[in-house]
């Protein structure tokens, strides 16, 4: 396996994206600073419009910051070309020609390089054998599943053997069986690869099962970056402690288990059933997930929504519940700015 | 087969109002023009005999309809590919986001709501060797621009007809060249511009393939209109200059006013009906020729 060989940090400055001008301004993101490790498979994770797609293209090149610098390497790309900053970027829609064949689709980077015919058809087959597309070759992307077409996106990106792949959301249009599968493989990959991977998504599994570290956006700006689990287990601000988690972190009104200016947050499989606890409320509805149950009620605090175990004593719709919570498990934020408070 | 029979009803009711359409506008005059091209009639049209199939053998190779044959195929050799090469590259043109190019996008696509008739009087009086604005500007260049005057010049009057039509047809060839641009995705030019391709190797390998299916539609189009010219015809030229008749289309030769055969409504009919196949000669032809090169995408 050659890929993957050169060494590539991507580093950006303070960097930050306008739209529009005076009156129709709009800020994508905002003076966002950020590390990614050579061989770090980096998540930008955050709900539409959070600035996270706008960010990966500034470092492809596809669109120029407004302020701040992007840094591949040790070098400043600000002003460098897509094609000299040796990335590859596969797409949503995998935006593969559709009137070229699968291997004249992988081996476009490399004609446009001037690589000869035969070599260019050689890396092709080389590039496809990793993603089992040999088969394909000859077919026309239409002719493919999306899972298939997928893959070719892929392989069209791994043939350039770039430092950085730089993938915008590249399993949204996968049915769900399939995204869990080629999470896995997208795993597997970088870890064959050794590359580094930038990847754009807004579902948190994804950020949480394939991420060497998570950077979690809202409204252009850079809220927490972390291990998946320091994320999920420490989120710096209520914003990332309910966006990361199925169901979501429950917070609590001012006030309540604290003081006036904190708002307390408690993960659903932190709050136990007990006789006595510091929360109460009233069910509402049940979810029976099989391996889990989801109590949903309603409690002066706010909603609360607990994870319980499927036994046979669970409370029924409408019964008065008591909630009990260890100290370690609540979460403190600023009421106003939703900031931690530790 | 019960259900197909159960909907039989619905579906006739629905297809009806483009069944009765097509069979009274499209079919039944076909059909006569058919049926009247095997006569041969008087001068006023009241008696005519049953010729056969022979009338139309006789229209084809006779030298009035070859001639015009051959102006048609010239016609449309000048008016299409230069209409198709100049529509793109300024639908191409356009198509970028620059500012104040919605006027000119309003500019380019304006000769659509221009009838041949208009059209065809704004190049008369532009081509006028006495008052016409492109003698006085381009005569150094071209002298037949003043004497005798383009139109007026046995060699120079078929490339003036051609001159005015692809003007004339250039804004629907523009229109469609534009929707077939703007439903190509952006991605694909990213991806393109991100593996390192420059604007050309974009157009050649991105934009062209990607309108292949309206460029076949507009290629099919623009030659039917051209086998099909008669208003420029008529209004520029009259089918002249005498005596070489040097613009007389098939149409020209079928309706125009000092054609050869305009009294006899059955050689008209045949020349209808040979004009129609040749037509559908061409059209078949781009079709077979350009297929494999169309790609309709997913």
């Amino acid at each position: 396996m050659a890929y993957g060989a050169a060494v590539a940090q991507v580093r950006l400055e303070r960097v930050t994206k306008t739209f529009g001008e005076g009156a129709d301004e709009v800020t994508a993101v905002d003076h966002v600073s950020l590390d990614v490790q050579d061989h770090e498979f980096m998540i930008l994770l955050g709900p539409s419009g959070c600035g996270k797609s706008t960010l990966l293209r500034m470092v492809a090149g596809l669109e120029d910051p407004t302020g701040g610098d992007v840094f591949i390497g040790d070098r400043r790309v600000n002003d460098v070309e897509p094609k000299l900053r040796d990335i590859a970027m596969v797409f949503q829609s995998y935006a593969l020609y559709p009137h070229k064949t699968v291997a004249a689709n992988i081996e476009f980077p490399l004609k446009v390089r001037g690589v000869d015919k035969e070599q260019r058809a050689a890396e092709a087959m080389k590039a496809a054998d990793v993603l089992g597309l040999t088969d394909y070759m000859r077919r026309k992307p239409g002719q493919l599943s999306g899972g298939q077409r997928q893959r070719v996106a892929l392989a069209r990106a791994i043939v350039r053997d770039p430092a950085v792949f730089l993938m915008d959301e590249p399993l949204s249009n996968l049915d769900a069986k399939l995204r869990g599968d080629t999470r896995a493989e997208l795993v597997e990959l970088h870890r064959r690869l050794n590359s580094t991977f930038i990847y754009v998504t807004h579902d948190q599994v994804e950020a949480m099962t394939m991420g060497s570290r998570v950077a979690v956006l809202n409204g252009g700006r850079l809220e927490q970056v972390g291990t998946p689990q320091d994320v999920y287990d420490y989120p710096a601000s209520a914003f990332v402690a309910q966006f990361i988690g199925t169901p979501p972190m429950n917070l609590l009104q001012p006030g309540q288990l604290g003081s006036s200016d904190v708002r307390v947050g408690i993960r659903p499989e932190h709050l136990l059933l007990a006789s006595e606890g510091a929360l109460d409320g009233t069910v509402r509805q049940i979810e029976h997930l099989g391996h889990e149950v989801l109590l949903l009620t309603e409690s002066p605090a706010g909603r609360l929504t607990a994870r319980v175990a499927p036994h046979a004593d669970l409370p029924v719709v409408g019964d008065a519940v008591r909630f009990d919570v260890a100290d370690r498990h609540l979460h403190r934020f600023d009421a106003i700015t939703g900031v931690r408070v530790s | 087969m019960k259900r197909r029979l159960r909907d039989a009803p619905a579906a006739v009711l629905m297809l009806g109002t483009s069944m009765v359409l097509l069979a009274v506008w499209t079919i039944y005059p076909l059909v006569r023009a058919v049926q009247t091209g095997h006569l041969s009639c008087n001068q006023t049209g009241t008696q005519c005999i049953d010729t056969g199939w022979s009338t139309y053998f006789d229209v084809f190779m006779s030298k009035q309809f070859q001639d015009a044959l051959r102006v048609s195929f010239w016609l449309a050799v000048m008016t299409v590919p230069a209409g198709l090469i100049l529509g793109v590259g300024l639908a191409v043109l356009a198509d970028k986001h620059l500012r104040g190019i919605g006027f000119f996008r309003t500019v380019f696509s304006s000769t659509v709501a221009t009838s041949v008739a208009v059209a065809s009087l704004v190049w008369f009086v532009l081509l006028q060797p006495e008052i016409g604005v492109l003698p006085d500007l381009f005569s150094g260049w071209i002298p037949a621009l003043k004497n005798p005057g383009l139109l007026r010049d046995p060699d120079t009057a078929l490339p003036a007809v051609a001159l005015s039509s692809i003007w004339a047809g250039l804004g629907f060839t523009f229109i469609v060249i534009t929707a077939g641009l703007q439903s190509v995705p952006k991605e694909l030019y990213e991806s393109a511009y991100v593996d390192g391709a420059g604007s050309f190797r974009r157009f050649t390998n991105v934009t062209l393939p990607m309108l292949s299916p309206s460029i076949l539609f507009i290629s099919v189009v623009l030659t039917t209109r051209a086998l099909q010219t008669y208003g420029e015809v008529a209004l520029l030229t009259g089918g002249g200059p005498e005596p070489e008749k040097s613009t007389t289309t098939i149409p020209y030769l079928i309706y125009g006013r000092n054609s050869i055969i305009s009294s006899d409504i059955g050689l008209k009919s045949a020349a209808a009906v040979l004009l129609f196949l040749i037509s559908l000669v061409f059209a078949l032809v781009q079709f077979r020729g350009l297929e494999k090169r169309v790609h309709y995408g997913n």
